[in-house]
């Protein structure tokens, strides 16, 4: 193993870094060296800056598709051992290109980066947005139970659709997003593929189901209900373990109904 | 990219989540399940083999816990061929069977089976080609599910004629095996469930778990009156100091102390299992 470079021996003259610097002043970033700034320490700047350019998107700020797979082989990581629920949603505007169409693509540019405004907003300090490509963004939320998916998803969409998107001087356009949602896979280390699959599979359902709307995979569980729980534990436990109650989304309205299928052998 | 969405290319349907029953169990093959993570279910899986074993039958131990498979570090193994690679088809199966410390065969998953964490129609057929031939050579095959009721667990239970389902004393134990034992017999039209209560505190108590499981079911879950549910209690694990020590020194209990009590009671279900499950040997 070769030892670190003294960094005398760093001449800077020998490095092509006129793309580097013009990308950084780009994006606003200070590309020149200070003054007496050791070359080593410049590079380290200079590498730094492109390593997060190259997880942004330009346009809106958000993190990009690049940036999202890393945050979910994270979230799968933690998943396949603590069993946390954690949902990938998938949000697409509805009817992008007739934006595009009616508005030209400045406008287009306009609506992207006011939904990616919003969408940042919306979310907790923990959750993440990216932009996944096109009109189609990312909301990864850990620690989300079941029972809130929904709600927070609808709580994304109505969001959107509440907002006026001033595009030209007396020109606000509305806009709607169909959202697919899924949980990443628990106790099994799956893949970010297949996780953005079945999210992407919901986001088909959703447009096809007429748009403007949420369509979340449902959990693999089945809920046991508190009655079924109380009869389980009676003669078990004297004392009454609330935390148990926690344990399965048996309050959870949308899955009440359609996920337990009475069970007739 | 325009608002035409296309469908995702390769969305199949399982086949289970329409409710048929994808095949015909395999006799002689045993599924060790538990809906619950963590409560034992690899650890029985290869101290029952080792019983199993000592006791003259020939037993293989299949990890069919395709996403997360640790029978490996029960086991303390470093396999070079791995179930990925038979399925990868740079291995032959007879190639992936190693013998385990406890005298008893076992193909283990490997780290590469992730991608196979999702139950295509590939890798359903790939493991009815790797089971049918496996069964006719040994006497028991015992499958080591994933915890939790993903497809994958289910398919495996499926191939299985009987189901060994591990629980503890614990609420969230009990209520992911009551919530497995409903889907099995809802999909898979089961009705008969062996249980077993690992880490029983005390004498009785899982034979007073197993009761209540069939209480709630006989009041919860609509059958056909001919067809009701059995829960069959196969015994309780007791707690005991020497299954960690086990675990920890990545031994099999039944190799070091097979005499201690959690060993008694590994030898008690074989037992059990013979006189109920196991062919008699020619």
């Amino acid at each position: 193993m070769s030892s670190p470079i003294p960094p005398t021996l760093i001449d800077l003259q020998h490095l092509r870094l006129d793309d580097a610097r013009a990308l950084l002043k780009h994006a606003g970033q200070d590309s020149q060296p200070q003054p007496g700034e050791a070359p080593l320490h410049y590079l380290q700047r200079l590498i730094d800056g492109l390593s997060e350019l190259s997880l942004k998107d330009p346009l809106t700020g958000l993190g990009n598709r690049r940036y999202l797979h890393a945050a979910l082989e994270r979230a799968i990581e933690t998943v396949a051992r603590s069993g946390d629920a954690v949902l990938l949603l998938l949000i697409d505007i509805d009817h992008f290109k007739h934006i595009n169409d009616a508005h030209g693509h400045l406008a287009g540019d306009q609506v992207l980066q006011a939904v990616a405004n919003r969408l940042a907003l919306c979310v907790r300090p923990m959750d993440m947005v990216a932009r996944y490509g096109g009109e189609e963004f990312a909301l990864l939320l850990p620690n989300c139970r079941p029972a809130c998916g929904r709600t927070v998803a609808d709580r994304v969409r109505a969001a959107i659709e509440s907002l006026r998107i001033e595009v030209m001087p007396n020109t606000q356009l509305q806009v709607t997003v169909s959202i697919g949602g899924a949980y990443a896979p628990e106790w099994v280390r799956s893949t970010t593929e297949l996780w953005i699959e079945r999210a992407d599979l919901q986001l088909y359902r959703a447009k096809h189901n007429g748009r403007n709307q949420v369509m979340l995979e449902l959990p693999q569980q089945i809920s046991v209900s508190a009655e079924e729980k109380g009869l389980l534990f009676s003669h078990l436990l004297p004392l009454p373990e609330p935390e148990t109650a926690g344990q399965q989304p048996d309050a959870a309205p949308e899955t009440a109904g359609t996920q337990i299928p009475r069970v007739i052998a | 990219m325009n608002d035409v969405v296309t469908p995702p290319a390769k969305q199949q349907d399982t086949g289970l989540h329409a409710g048929t029953v994808p095949l015909k169990p395999h006799g002689k093959v045993i599924a060790v399940t538990s809906g619950k993570g963590g409560v034992g279910k690899t650890f029985v899986s290869a101290n029952l083999a080792a019983a199993l074993a000592k006791r003259g039958h020939k037993v293989l131990v299949l990890d069919a816990d395709l996403g997360l498979a640790n029978l490996d570090v029960v086991l303390n193994l470093h396999p070079k061929i791995t179930l990925h690679d038979v399925f990868t088809g740079k291995a032959k199966l007879e190639d992936a069977i190693l013998q385990a410390p406890g005298g008893f065969s076992v193909v283990l998953a490997g780290s590469g089976m992730v991608e196979y964490s999702r139950l295509t129609p590939e890798v359903r057929d790939e493991f009815l080609r790797i089971m049918s031939s496996l069964v006719p050579n040994f006497d028991v095959v015992l499958l080591d599910t994933g915890a939790g009721i993903s497809d994958v667990v289910l398919f495996a239970v499926s191939l299985a004629s009987e189901v060994l389902m591990v629980a503890t004393p614990e609420p969230t134990s009990l209520t992911d095996a009551y919530a497995t034992i409903k889907v099995l017999v809802g999909q898979q039209q089961r009705q008969t469930v062996r249980v077993l209560v690992n880490q029983a505190a005390r004498v009785g108590a899982g034979q007073a778990i197993t009761h209540q499981l069939q209480q709630v079911l006989d009041r919860f879950v609509v059958t056909d009156p001919d067809r009701p549910i059995r829960l069959i209690h196969m015994g309780d694990i007791p707690i005991d100091p020497e299954v960690r020590q086990a675990i920890m020194r990545r031994q099999l209990m039944m190799q070091t102390t097979p005499g201690c009590p959690a060993g008694q009671a590994i030898t008690q279900l074989a037992i059990k299992l013979e006189e109920s499950v196991i062919p008699a040997r020619a």
